[in-house]
């Protein structure tokens, strides 16, 4: 009986393989579109008509190939040395999520020169392709991809504790991590429940408004590290880990605005500055 | 957000909202349904004290073989009146314990109490519409099955297929709790105790004061590895306080259908206590996420069932949470 169920699902799996974890009603499906490619379209959308073009020498995607939680998909971006000083912008992108671009991430001065790496946690609502996609000075566009089986990140609520999150919105830890000398590293948390507008709630039949951190802007000592424009793709309670450069003043300054027009800031400065 | 988002948004919902349902193709993941299964003959509810009946589910995912019956779910018979305690996964496993009930007494069913708002707790409550029970629960259960129904009903039905979810609705509570209350089945209290935010932010525990049996719903795994849907820190307050608390026997939401107290709480105590202590030293160390998935408590993973199922996304969730002390 095991052995035909196992048979089944290897028939299954060609066309939509899947689990679904029934006691947190947790689920990851592979998309019954998952071959239908939409990133022309999407290119389209987001990038006009200039060319994007695959390019591993400028830019690294890690992703988990199977996520454990799709509403908390860690994802990592490298942006080798050698290129990073010429970044201007990197743009996250999940093809089939409900809003496809996750954030923009624009760099300032102090983003630095050597290797940068940008850490963030998002939410994947189907099987889909995820994208990192930098632009440098000269206007031409590198992307990394890595396909990524997760579904019902945006539509199924990743909050445990209801109350507990709207209390705490706007709550917000900067910490200064470890630094071998040259780039600096630093993991910015801000507690916000990210409503994605695609949550019902069955006793009213309406969907619980979309509510969510617009923008986020990092600088250290005035200087700009970088600034996200983001949408409801960052995961609850956004949490990026990011390398900036050092420089005379290294108070880190944050602040986020969200989608009621609240803003939430917070400062970070070495030990003994 | 870009005004493209926007146009995306209204675009793509409509397909996406419809679409989860079609896109879980079903579990055929773990072969224990079949091997759990009781013989043909055995009753669906042992008496496992006088006047309390409780049914063991498989230890299991959703899957077709088992119908939605992957959780346990007990009933107490008063002098005037039976309260049931969890319905199972599906209409059809709750019209299976009303058989059994009835099977017992035909004593009116006033109660129907849900310990949490999990569907392969609450789904059977269909069954029970009938008998107009006052549906009782967490006063916070209502919220958190609402934000949740749609997906759970979408997931679940594929799981089990349509024929075997037949019936099944999300029936919410009637009667919410808000602080400790009894019930009273004619000469036989029930206590209804709401838990802050541990094994999900609705848990309930409901104890037969005549014969001392704590019903602790998901508050207590057994054989299953726990699945943490709340808070860690608070499931091991919950529990700490729980095991200082007597009780002659307790039933937990998955696994025997009567165990001893406080022995029953040791190993998913102990479980808590090994992903949060190395998810702490991570934390201390600046490691991530990514790190934490890939380490924390593996140890136990011959302790459980359901262990590669359920345990890194644990280790997930208890991370989310504990980055914040």
């Amino acid at each position: 009986m095991i052995h035909v169920e196992r048979r089944s699902v290897k028939v299954v799996a060609a066309l939509a393989m899947a689990f679904a974890v029934a006691a947190g009603g947790w689920i990851s499906a592979n998309a019954a579109d998952a071959d239908e490619d939409i990133w022309p379209a999407l290119q389209k959308d987001l990038f006009g008509d200039r060319a994007v073009v695959e390019d591993p020498a400028a830019v690294v995607l890690e992703a988990p190939y199977r996520a454990e939680d799709a509403a908390l998909v860690p994802l990592v971006v490298r942006i080798p040395a050698a290129v990073a000083s010429s970044v201007k912008k990197l743009s996250l992108v999940i093809d089939k999520n409900p809003a496809p671009l996750v954030a923009d991430f624009t760099f300032g001065p102090a983003a630095g020169k050597g290797e940068r790496t940008l850490e963030t946690r998002v939410r994947v609502d189907m099987y889909s392709n995820v994208r990192a996609i930098v632009e440098t000075e000269d206007g031409t566009l590198h992307m990394a991809t890595k396909f990524v089986k997760a579904a019902g990140g945006c539509s199924a609520p990743a909050l445990k504790d209801t109350d507990a999150a709207l209390a705490d919105a706007g709550k917000m830890q900067i910490k200064l991590l470890a630094d071998g000398g040259g780039q600096r590293e630093a993991q910015l948390k801000i507690r916000h429940p990210q409503y994605s507008g695609l949550q019902l709630n069955q006793a009213t039949g309406y969907y619980i408004p979309a509510k969510f951190l617009r923008v986020i802007d990092v600088q250290r000592g005035g200087d700009r590290v970088f600034r996200m424009e983001g949408g409801i793709s960052l995961s609850e309670n956004p949490n990026i880990r990011f390398t900036y450069a050092g420089g005379s003043d290294e108070t880190l300054k944050v602040v986020a605005e969200d989608t009621d027009g609240r803003t939430f800031t917070g400062t970070a400065a070495p030990k003994g500055s | 957000m870009s005004g493209n988002d926007g146009r995306m948004l209204d675009r793509r919902m409509a397909i996406r909202l419809s679409a989860a349902a079609a896109l879980v193709a079903g579990l055929f993941r773990t072969g224990t349904a079949w091997s759990e299964t009781p013989a043909p003959d055995a009753p669906f509810a042992t008496e496992i004290a006088p006047g309390v009946y409780a049914h063991k589910g498989h230890v299991a995912l959703y899957n077709p073989g088992n119908e939605g019956d992957i959780s346990n779910a007990s009933f107490v018979v008063g002098r005037d009146s039976v309260a049931v305690i969890d319905t199972g996964g599906s209409a059809r496993v709750g019209a299976h314990l009303h058989q059994a009930i009835r099977s017992v007494t035909q004593l009116p069913i006033r109660y129907v109490i849900n310990t949490h708002m999990h569907p392969d707790h609450v789904f059977g409550n269909a069954a029970f519409e009938a008998d107009q029970p006052a549906f009782v629960a967490h006063h916070k259960m209502a919220r958190g099955l609402s934000a949740r129904a749609e997906r759970y009903i979408a997931v679940n039905k594929e799981a089990i297929g349509e024929e075997a979810f037949a019936g099944t609705k999300i029936v919410l509570p009637t009667l919410p709790v808000q602080e400790t209350m009894k019930l009273d089945l004619g000469d036989r209290e029930i206590v209804l105790e709401p838990q802050k935010t541990a094994h999900t932010d609705n848990d309930l525990i409901v104890r037969d004061s005549r014969t001392g049996t704590a019903f602790l719903g998901d508050l207590l795994f057994s054989e299953h590895v726990p699945t943490l849907d709340g808070s860690i820190v608070g499931w091991a307050a919950v529990l700490d306080t729980l095991s200082a608390t007597p009780a002659q026997r307790v039933v937990p939401g998955h696994g025997p259908p009567s165990m001893a107290w406080p022995d029953a709480a040791k190993p998913i105590r102990h479980y808590i206590q090994i992903l949060t202590d190395e998810i702490r030293v991570l934390l201390k160390d600046d490691r991530t996420l990514t790190d934490a998935v890939a380490v924390v408590g593996r140890s136990e993973k011959d302790a459980w069932q359901l262990f590669d199922d359920y345990h890194a996304r644990n280790v997930s969730a208890a991370f989310a949470e504990l980055e914040w002390e």
